[in-house]
């Protein structure tokens, strides 16, 4: 039983902007996979909503003249999963999909309030993230673009105005053509699990050298991160196991993660160097690289 | 035939349809709910508490606090009636308590039209407490001084120990090596899928009706008489279909609570229906275990002597208390006859929540440590831990050294050998010799056990079963034998059928348990319903065949012994031909104006005997070092539990709990914090049970025996299959690293503890995984 006092439904996007204009203490509710553990744990911020679950315009995956690939916010995972231009273009957004939750969730949970939600440990930032995803928000004034590392604030806090929606996700063409990546999902359990670690690589190669090498994290600090200063670092590097080695103990310059009776800080960062390995390693073969 | 025989559930279309009811589907006008308001602290006395907030509340219909329940201790533990006086229940719980000795200890309750109106009285209920400092750690419980969790109790809540086959110090000191370990479990939770819930209400003046999802519905009247102070006849109870109870049902906890609400509100129901959370930390778990084991052995593999000295810790009432460490001690004393053997054990209180009867009672823990040690042994030695195992273990014809009764029926070396043949042992074994460096690597386990098919002679062991032949021909089957998931009803329906030489469909059982018409049983537990009712079920079906025989002759005027039932008909006896229907012989029975009457038969059996049960893990890993996670790449279980009544069903037992065990082996433990009694994870995504996906796939086999006090052959099987993964895995684990895992679960962190302390984290780091 929810102690819910309202539960507005919105047909548009311009229809949920005003009903969070109107009602100024009310939530969105997209799949409700985060917004419905809170309200059974009886928060009372949630007891008004405004669902934007079945609203059409935000169900929609496509490639623009741009040749940007943009992702509606209001897209299920078991949807990202099977789409043909997510698993053509981007497979590690796909990787990602598939290790969230359970078959049920995975059917209910959106990518929008997957980001929104703010946690560190959602599975699909650090793709995202490395992917230079930007997000597409409306609001009362119209409609802004922000990219995705300046979207996240702190833990459980990003960078909402009031009112806003988020309404997609877009992918530029420079930032997947030609890249590689992979989502390597370290949890207690194959399944229904929050991660222990995610690490994302997302990578370019030319003739054995590293062209490109962009490496996220979630659970590795506060919110999803990049690892800028391993990224510098391996840049124009040549392909190699002493690589990976590399890789591994610069990464741990980067990160941030703390001790928790779900792990300590020592346990992640062993977990960050090793997925910081095999991620890079299982992109690289997607890339052909062979060493 | 349908003894052995493949046949669906008796409940499988209801179940898979939705249309099975279970207690949350019954209905009653006006009923309300109530929540318990529990404690934020795990060790103290409440000073003060106030509920007139609360009780202001609209739609909060009543509140209760420890002030207004009956001072009347009672015990919980869903044990039969004893009337041995030094063999009864520690009885140290009020319905509400001032003192708290857990955190989520119960203190007040609060009834209300809703959950939500209760869960917001609850917030409304102010409480001050005096606190004393939590006693979690057996060091701090059993230290001179400190403070008793129950007065006079010193913290024990019992204490036994024996000695058999001899003198096991005199036995220690000829052997030619003797090697020590210590061996500990943790808290680990039921997790069954449907929650506790009861209600109860009154449908006369004085008569208390209890609905309940629970193992033991007839010892379920007897505590609720016993708490309130009232006539047992003035309970009824009755069970619905459950959504399982692993042995957290056999355990009175809500049904005391629900009929004194019904009570003190006129009758009017009342209902409970603990949240998950609830359940996990305010109903049963399984007692954690520290023991301590002493083996003696020769050079050539013969275990000498083998002593053991458990400390098993119940939390903050004794529910089940000191049985189980002495259950896991006696029924895991039939493994290895042939050595003297000497077992003590200890059970004390704890600031932690309160431990009770789960899946295998003991023997998980007690065996865990027994086949760690064994293994711990064979390897001294440098013996294949097969062969070790084969040269100790039991064999039919043995004596049991604690009961001193004759084994009957033991296929246990034969077990072993399947399972070896199963899991290629000696071809990986070689296989796997180059993967004991690196980053990963493999290895094989192997783990034995012994159980038992029931409780007797520490406890009564009484079914009792009802047949009526229906007008129709069919007949009607009633038992005390209670269904909770495990697929009783279904064997009992084989049997009866077998029996009688009805047809399978022509069998009903009567599927809800209610405690004013069903038999006398005391309820599913101890893996004893099949065996238990075997003979009842015997018994019975044979006198309702004679009876519908002698009305066959009755009817034809033939003499005695002249017919056989075959299917739906009466023949004869010598050429099989078709004399009449059993729908003519029912028709018959029941309307002839002169002769014959409704043909029953009713038995209440109690069963003197105790067949002891073998069966064990083999387990074959994969060891990835850098991610500190075991992959089990096949497990197989094979067991000896006689004559196999329902090969899918039994199958079904193996499977379940194989992945339990694999729960308990590298994940599951409800994590306390040392310092305040909090648990941290009573939810079911921080409690870590394996989903679907984390299990690989479950092999099982049995090799029957027939089991010759049983009424068909059989012996037990439900709890078993969950006593040998834990320490198959932990076998395989130090087979592929070397290193010895003495404490469940081997989850990734205390891999990563133990192979950082063992060398076996690589600080540079190898790429090639
Ligand atoms: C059993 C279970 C397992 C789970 N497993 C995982 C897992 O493995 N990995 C993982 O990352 N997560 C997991 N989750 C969390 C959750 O499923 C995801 O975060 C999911 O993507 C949330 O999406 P939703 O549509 O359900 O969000 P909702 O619950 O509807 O909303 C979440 C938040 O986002 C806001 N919001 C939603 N949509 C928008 C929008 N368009 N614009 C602005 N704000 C919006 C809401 O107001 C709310 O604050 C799990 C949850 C459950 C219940």
């Amino acid at each position: 039983m929810f102690d819910l006092k309202k539960n507005i439904k919105a047909e548009t996007v311009d229809k949920a902007i005003k009903h969070l204009a109107e009602n100024p203490d009310a939530k969105l509710i997209a799949g409700g996979t985060d917004v419905l553990i809170k309200l059974r744990q009886g928060k009372s911020e949630y007891c008004e909503l405004v669902d934007i679950h079945d609203i059409d315009e935000l169900k929609f995956i496509r490639i623009d003249d741009d040749k940007s690939i943009v992702i509606g916010s209001g897209m299920v995972f078991s949807k990202i999963i099977e789409s043909d231009i997510i698993k053509k273009h981007i497979p590690m957004l796909c990787e990602a999909a598939e290790s969230l939750g359970g078959p049920q969730v995975r059917n209910m949970a959106t990518i929008g309030g997957n980001i929104c939600n703010g946690v560190t440990s959602a599975d699909s930032a650090s793709s995202l993230f490395t992917l230079n995803a930007i997000l597409i928000l409306k609001g009362e004034d119209g409609t802004r673009e922000i990219p995705i590392s300046d979207f996240y604030l702190g833990p459980g806090r990003v960078d909402l105005k009031k009112c806003e929606v988020l309404t997609a996700f877009k992918i530029t063409h420079d930032n997947y053509q030609g890249y590689f990546g992979h989502y390597y999902k370290y949890a207690m359990r194959d399944a229904m699990d929050i991660a222990t670690i995610g690490c994302a690589v997302c990578l370019k190669t030319k003739n054995g050298i590293l062209k490109d090498y962009r490496i996220a994290y979630g659970v590795a600090g506060p919110v999803p991160m990049r690892c800028r200063e391993t990224e510098k670092t391996v840049i124009n590097k040549k392909v190699s196991k002493d690589l990976l080695d590399e890789i591994a103990k610069t990464v741990e310059k980067d990160v941030n993660p703390r001790t928790s009776w779900r792990a300590s800080r020592e346990f992640r960062i062993n977990i960050i160097k090793e997925l910081s390995k095999r991620a890079t390693k299982k992109a690289l073969k997607r890339a052909g690289e062979k060493f | 035939m349908a003894v052995g025989k493949l046949v669906n559930r008796v409940d499988a279309v209801a179940k898979v349809t939705g249309r099975a009811e279970y207690t949350d589907d019954f209905y009653r006008p006006d009923m309300l709910v109530a929540k318990y308001f529990r404690s934020s602290i795990a060790h103290g006395r409440v000073k003060e508490i106030n509920v007139e907030k609360a009780r202001k509340l609209p739609g909060v219909e009543a509140i209760f606090t420890y002030e207004q329940v009956p001072r009347i201790k009672f015990a919980t533990a869903g044990h039969p009636f004893s009337m041995d006086p030094d063999h009864k229940d520690v009885a140290d719980r009020l319905l509400l308590t001032r003192n708290i000795r857990f955190m989520g200890d119960e203190i007040a309750i609060v009834v209300a039209e809703d959950e939500i109106v209760a869960n917001k009285a609850l917030k409304l209920i102010e409480v001050s407490y005096e606190e004393y400092k939590p006693l979690i750690h057996p060091d701090d419980i059993l230290k001179q001084g400190a403070r008793e969790i129950h007065q006079g109790s010193s913290n024990i809540v019992g204490e036994h120990r024996y000695e058999c086959g001899g003198k096991v110090d005199d036995a220690l000191k000829g052997a030619d090596y003797v090697i020590k370990g210590e061996y500990v479990t943790p808290m680990v939770q039921h997790c069954h899928i449907e929650n506790h819930i009861s209600f109860a209400y009154m449908d006369d003046l004085d008569r208390i009706v209890i609905v309940s999802s629970t193992q033991i519905p007839h010892i379920a009247r007897r505590i609720v008489g016993e708490a309130l102070d009232i006539p047992l006849s003035r309970v009824r109870v009755i069970k619905p279909f459950m959504g399982g109870g692993f042995g957290n049902k056999q355990d009175v906890v809500l049904e005391p609570m629900v009929a004194f609400l019904t009570l003190k509100l006129d009758g009017r129901a009342v209902q409970i229906n603990l949240s998950r959370e609830e359940c996990m930390t305010g109903t049963r778990t399984r007692h954690p275990f520290h023991v301590q084991v002493k083996t003696g052995f020769l050079k050539d593999g013969t275990m000498v002597a083998r002593k053991m000295d458990v400390l098993s810790v119940t939390g903050g009432y004794a529910s089940h208390g000191h049985s189980v460490a002495a259950a896991g001690g006696s029924k895991s004393s039939f493994l290895y006859p042939r050595m003297a053997i000497e077992y003590h054990a200890r059970t004390i209180y704890a600031n932690i929540p309160v431990a009770g009867a789960m899946r295998a009672y003991g023997s998980p823990q007690v065996i865990y440590a027994l086949e760690c040690a064994t293994e711990d042994a064979a390897r001294f030695i440098g013996m294949d831990p097969i062969e070790f195992r084969l040269k100790n273990i039991v064999r039919q014809g043995d004596v049991a050294q604690v009961t001193g009764k004759e084994i009957l029926s033991c296929g246990l070396s034969q077990c072993l050998l399947k399972g070896k043949e199963l899991i290629h042992w000696d071809r990986k074994k070689k296989e796997y010799e180059k993967y004991k460096t690196g980053p990963v690597r493999r290895g094989l386990g192997v783990a034995c056990f012994s159980y038992a098919s029931g409780t007797y002679p520490v406890c009564v062991e009484v079914a009792g079963v009802r047949l009526v032949l229906n007008q129709d021909g069919t007949v009607h089957v009633q038992v005390g034998a209670t269904e909770i998931g495990q697929g009783s009803d279904t064997v009992v329906a084989q049997m009866v059928a077998e029996t009688l030489g009805f047809p399978f469909e022509n069998v009903r059982v009567v599927q809800a348990q209610d405690t004013d018409v069903s038999p006398f049983d005391t309820g599913a537990y101890a893996s004893r319903q099949a065996y238990v009712v075997s003979n009842a079920v015997f018994r019975a079906a044979t006198s309702l065949r004679e009876k519908i025989l002698d009305y066959a002759c009755l009817m034809t005027g033939e003499k005695h012994g002249k017919f056989d039932i075959v299917e739906e008909n009466i023949v004869s006896a010598d050429s099989g031909k078709f004399v009449l229907t059993m729908k003519e012989l029912a028709v018959d029975s029941f309307y002839h104006k002169e002769r014959g009457g409704q043909l029953t038969s009713e038995v209440s059996h109690k069963t003197t005997t105790n067949a002891p049960v073998f069966g064990c893990t083999f387990v074959d890993v994969l060891v990835d070092i850098p991610l500190c996670k075991v992959k089990i790449n096949k497990i197989v279980n094979v067991h000896d539990s006689g004559v196999i009544l329902n090969p899918v069903q039994a199958g079904g037992q193996v499977h379940g709990g194989v992945s339990m065990g694999i729960g308990a082996a590298l994940s599951e433990e409800l994590l306390i914090d040392p310092e305040t009694g909090y648990i941290f994870n009573n939810n079911l995504l921080d409690y870590k049970v394996p989903t679907f996906i984390d299990l690989p796939e479950i092999n099982h086999e049995f090799v029957e025996t027939f089991e010759p006090t049983s009424g068909y052959g059989n012996k037990s099987l439900g709890e078993p299959p969950v006593i040998t993964p834990p320490p198959a895995i932990r076998n395989a684990v130090l087979d592929a690293t070397g290193v010895s895992i003495n404490t469940l679960p081997m989850s990734p962190h205390k891999l990563f503890a133990l192979f950082k302390k063992n060398g076996l984290m690589d600080p540079k780091g190898k790429a090639d995984v």
